[in-house]
């Protein structure tokens, strides 16, 4: 059985006009369509990887993951049940299992408390344990971390560089040994060299402890370097799911061409050809019908307006892009 | 483990105690303003006997004379009233009511513009509606026609004098506090405390009373000083406690003899100490206002 | 070749006082800026290149000091020139700048074509009709629809916005154009077409550019030649070619280890151990040596001197010797984490 079912997920938000432009422009409501009708089906184990640009719903969609955000429509199913259905009881225990990781190592730390009291913190309001567990415990996650207790436990964050408080950020969601952990862009704020480090440690843990992770990132570099599995979003929608080198070495989606060959190689000797898209990206802000890359896509026709296509992410090793030309463009380019 | 650091509640109050002094300490005007408010609570507590004749006892000099209206002198520090009466010993029992209502109006009134603050600033939505509502209906009201109507009603007793100034005072602190709330709570270690499983109410107080703390302080500070001055005013026009002296009584004295041109000693001694006391209060905060905003700390 | 020097910069250091002493942020550093040429600047956080570009065009915080053997133009010496001489010669005529976060240096209460007719007529003598045909030629280069010029930067992408700036840098001619992190914050897509552009941009206006970046990826594709700075000094330069074919310095090395492909995935990344050092007074020997599996006792006490392993090709590391052996050790996990 999955670990997470995502079903026909959408979210959106709604831009009320203000009074002026009301009066001005007669304003109606505008509605962001920030996710629309995802289905993810997430395995115990794996590493999923969540890529695409600004405003393509990765954080939103990493939000309703974790629960801080619920879906508009649609059903979030963890193990099986109804995450929007769950009693308190039930809901204390999901908030257990599934946890999360944050971008900004200086903002998601609590400026005034010690590194110990961070750690602690979650264990403590869902008591889970007594304070002599939660003190033993917190201190062989800190040693997890690479951080030696005896050295880190009073410190308070700004006395921190940027990894040490990220590896604090992971042991303060590892701790309560979660079953699926979500870290939503966790490296983009940390300097190169000591990003593979954190990385590595994330892999290391999630195969000890037997978590399923969910990597959001706009960086397909870090991603291919990671995830298991590759999905990507385009302006809400799931565009293009599969193993991680097949997705990348082998993309089928007109936009994920374009991105994957946007992509930066680091060896000047590489030369790179130009991606094949039109236009600039837009807000999900009223999208028109059907396929959104439709407006971008070098390889458009008439139906691309009306149909949209849901991609079934079962299946671990399927590779599915949402385009209903798939043929005709992989006989175009070859 | 690390060994010199001791858990539990006692070891942590002591320990943001110490944090607290350091605080004041670090800051030159801290230092001064911390000092001579604790000369003020020394005399405060320690009156009766530091007092060296009874307040309300007519004096009589050592020739035997009535000693009205005296100037300061070494018998009479402070000088005399027009009915003979220390105005030192005076000077000192008022500093006990002064600071005692200044201390107990201030410390309420934060507490419950505080809570006011922290609330309506983390729920939003209708709860703030109605909390800045209330707020808002009580910057409306005056102070003096108030108070007025609680002493007809009540009579002139401490305990209404009090309650009039909180009323009064909650306000300002209940706005600042609730607009930092606002901001801290839009902040991502707020998202990771709510990830983590902690409940709104752990939030508030656990998460985000940390983080307004030295706006608090500041605000304590200011309360204290605004209490003082409100307390003053209100014994000066007539509406203080009928019971006890406090500086604003002593000057309103001053004012019932008629003689506020001619002893000037009279109308010196208790304006200074309030001028003293509220200038060292904020003082202090000022030292808070740097932790609060270290955008003012020096580089 | 002297004559095909644009920039060049002569032991340049700045240093910052502080509460805690004086911060060497930029130390002893010296190289070249060819005609015609991208020279990149690749660095992580802390490590001198912001400052260094902010001490050449005197753009330093009042706590910034900053001294220099020689500083000179077209051959020209600049370090000698009064502030003022320095700002109306200098200054976005012959060196312009594309700041940090420039998307976010708009004024937004302006709209964006009547702040670069402004910043090109404070810099010259042109009138308002010549500045504004000046900019819808610069906003035709850079890729943006002259209609924009109109616009307020609100309604302006990020892309969009960094163009403009890109725009404003060109207004006069300059011979040198230094952009700091042109692309960080923006999508992939947007910083190819950008980066594409400013290639494309150079093959029509000869300019040479300066660019700095922590993105070993996007120093890769658009330089020519790559200095590689750590701790305020330039550990390794050479032909970008050059660089990745045969690195010197461990810390390139190390970088080469720590840095994700999409080429590549899978790979296993190596990060370096430790973190950037302090830089507060004069510290013996090599800057990076705390980081350095393969430091020796030289490398503690003596500072390295610049060793030219070709023309073009400098490094600063005592042990430049064994490079084949070092690279053979870096490319294992073991040799760095132990």
């Amino acid at each position: 059985m999955a670990l997470l079912d995502l079903i026909d997920v959408s979210r959106h938000f709604e831009l009320h006009p203000g009074v002026v432009e009301r009066i001005a422009r007669g304003g109606k409501t505008r509605v962001i369509k920030a996710v629309e009708a995802m289905n993810l089906s997430l395995t115990k184990d794996e590493i999923l990887g969540i890529a695409g640009e600004s405003g393509c719903g990765k954080s939103t969609t990493c939000s309703m993951i974790a629960g801080l955000l619920s879906p508009s429509s649609g059903e979030v199913l963890y193990q099986g049940r109804n995450v929007g259905e769950m009693t308190n009881l039930e809901l204390k225990d999901h908030r257990r299992q599934v946890q999360m990781i944050f971008q900004d190592p200086y903002e998601s730390l609590n400026p005034r408390f010690r590194v110990s009291d961070i750690v602690s913190e979650g264990p403590r309001a869902l008591r889970l344990w007594g304070e002599k567990e939660i003190e033993e415990r917190v201190a062989a996650m800190l040693d997890s971390v690479g951080l030696v207790p005896g050295k880190y436990w009073e410190r308070y964050p700004h006395e921190l560089s940027g990894g040490e408080r990220q590896r604090v950020g992971i042991a303060s969601a590892l701790v309560m040994e979660p079953e699926l952990v979500v870290a939503d862009e966790p490296l983009s704020m940390l300097d190169v060299s000591i990003r593979a480090g954190i990385l590595d440690l994330l892999r290391e843990l999630s195969r000890q402890r037997n978590f399923a992770c969910v990597y959001v990132s706009h960086d397909l570099s870090i991603l291919g370097n990671i995830a298991d599995r590759l999905l990507i979003m385009y302006l809400g929608q799931a565009v293009e799911v599969g193993p991680v080198h097949e997705v990348i070495n082998n993309p089928k989606h007109p936009y994920t061409r374009a991105l994957i060959s946007a992509v930066p190689v680091p060896d000047p000797r590489i030369k790179r050809s130009p991606p094949n898209i039109v236009g600039d990206i837009s807000r999900p802000v009223d999208p028109p019908p059907g396929c959104r890359f439709a407006s971008r896509c070098p390889h458009v026709d008439q139906s691309c307006s009306e149909l949209f296509i849901k991609l079934d992410t079962s299946s671990p090793s399927a590779h599915q892009a949402a385009c209903h030309r798939l043929d005709q463009i992989s006989n175009e380019v070859t | 483990m690390s060994e010199g650091y001791e858990r539990g509640a006692f070891s942590r109050v002591k320990r943001s105690l110490l944090e607290h002094y350091r605080i004041i300490h670090s800051h030159p005007l801290g230092r001064i303003g911390f000092w001579v408010v604790t000369v003020f609570v020394i005399v405060a507590v320690f009156a009766p006997w530091l007092a060296p004749h009874d307040p309300w006892v007519m004096q009589y000099d050592s020739e035997g004379n009535f000693a009205s209206l005296r100037t300061p002198s070494w018998a009479y520090p402070v000088g005399t009233t027009h009915l003979g009466y220390d105005l030192f010993s005076q000077l000192i029992l008022a500093t006990r009511t002064t600071l005692l209502i200044g201390a107990v109006s201030g410390f309420i009134s934060i507490l419950i513009g505080a809570n006011v603050g922290l609330v309506a600033g983390y729920y939003g939505g209708k709860i703030d509606e109605v909390l800045m509502r209330l707020t808002d209906i009580l910057y409306g009201m005056p102070f003096l026609p108030f108070i007025i109507i609680l002493i007809a009603l009540f009579g002139r007793k401490l305990e209404f004098v009090i309650l009039a100034i909180i009323l009064i005072i909650w306000r300002t602190s209940a706005r600042v506090i609730r607009a930092q709330t606002i901001a801290i709570k839009q902040r991502q270690f707020i998202t990771a405390a709510k990830a983590r499983g902690c409940s709104n109410l752990r939030i508030i107080y656990r998460h985000i009373l940390p983080n307004v703390l030295p706006l608090l302080l500041l605000y304590a500070a200011f309360n204290i000083a605004w209490s003082i001055i409100t307390e003053a005013s209100a014994s000066f026009l007539g509406f203080g406690d009928g019971n006890t002296i406090s500086w604003g009584g002593m000057l309103y004295e001053l004012w019932l003899s008629g003689k506020t041109r001619v002893a000037w000693w009279w109308f010196a001694a208790p304006s200074l100490c309030i001028v003293t006391l509220v200038t060292s209060l904020v003082f202090v905060s000022r030292a808070y206002e740097e932790v609060a905003n270290p955008r003012l700390r020096k580089r | 070749m002297t004559e095909n020097v644009l920039l060049s910069v002569l032991n340049l250091s700045v240093g910052y006082s502080t509460q805690q002493g004086v911060v060497n942020a930029v130390s002893d550093v010296s190289f070249d800026v060819q005609k015609n040429e991208v020279f990149g600047i690749a660095g992580e956080s802390g490590c001198g290149k912001s400052t260094l570009i902010r001490a050449l065009l005197r753009l330093l915080s009042n706590n910034g000091a900053s001294t220099a053997a020689a500083i000179t133009y077209e051959g020209q010496d600049i370090q000698n020139l009064s502030d003022n001489a320095f700002r109306d010669t200098i200054l976005w005529k012959r060196i312009s700048l594309v700041p940090q976060s420039a998307m976010n240096s708009l004024n937004p209460v302006y709209r964006v074509g009547d702040q670069v007719i402004e910043a090109i007529r404070a810099h010259s003598r042109a009138s308002r009709s010549e500045a504004r045909e000046r900019v819808e030629f610069l906003f035709d280069i850079v890729g943006l629809q002259p209609e924009l010029m109109k616009n307020y930067p609100h309604e302006f992408s990020g892309g969009m916005r960094q163009r403009a700036m890109i725009a404003m840098s060109l207004a006069l001619d300059p011979g040198l154009i230094i952009m700091d992190e042109p692309t960080t914050g923006l999508d992939v897509l947007v910083q190819e077409r950008i980066l594409r552009r400013v290639r494309e941009i150079r093959a029509e206006i000869s300019s040479s550019i300066i660019l700095i970046t922590h993105d070993i990826a996007v120093i890769a594709e658009m330089s020519d030649r790559i200095a590689v700075m750590y701790g305020g000094k330039i550990m390794e330069s050479a032909a970008a070619i050059d660089l990745f074919e045969s690195p010197y310095h461990p810390y390139t090395l190390g970088l080469k280890n720590a840095f994700p492909s999409i080429k590549a995935v899978n790979n296993e990344l190596i990060s370096i151990p430790g973190s950037p050092p302090a830089l507060l007074g004069d510290e013996p020997g090599c800057l990076f040596q705390p980081r350095c599996p393969f430091s020796d006792s030289a490398c503690v006490q003596v500072v390295p001197d610049r060793h030219y392993v070709s023309e073009l090709h400098q490094v600063s590391c005592h042990r430049h010797a064994d490079v084949l052996e070092l690279r053979e050790r870096a490319a294992q996990k073991s040799t760095w984490h132990y």
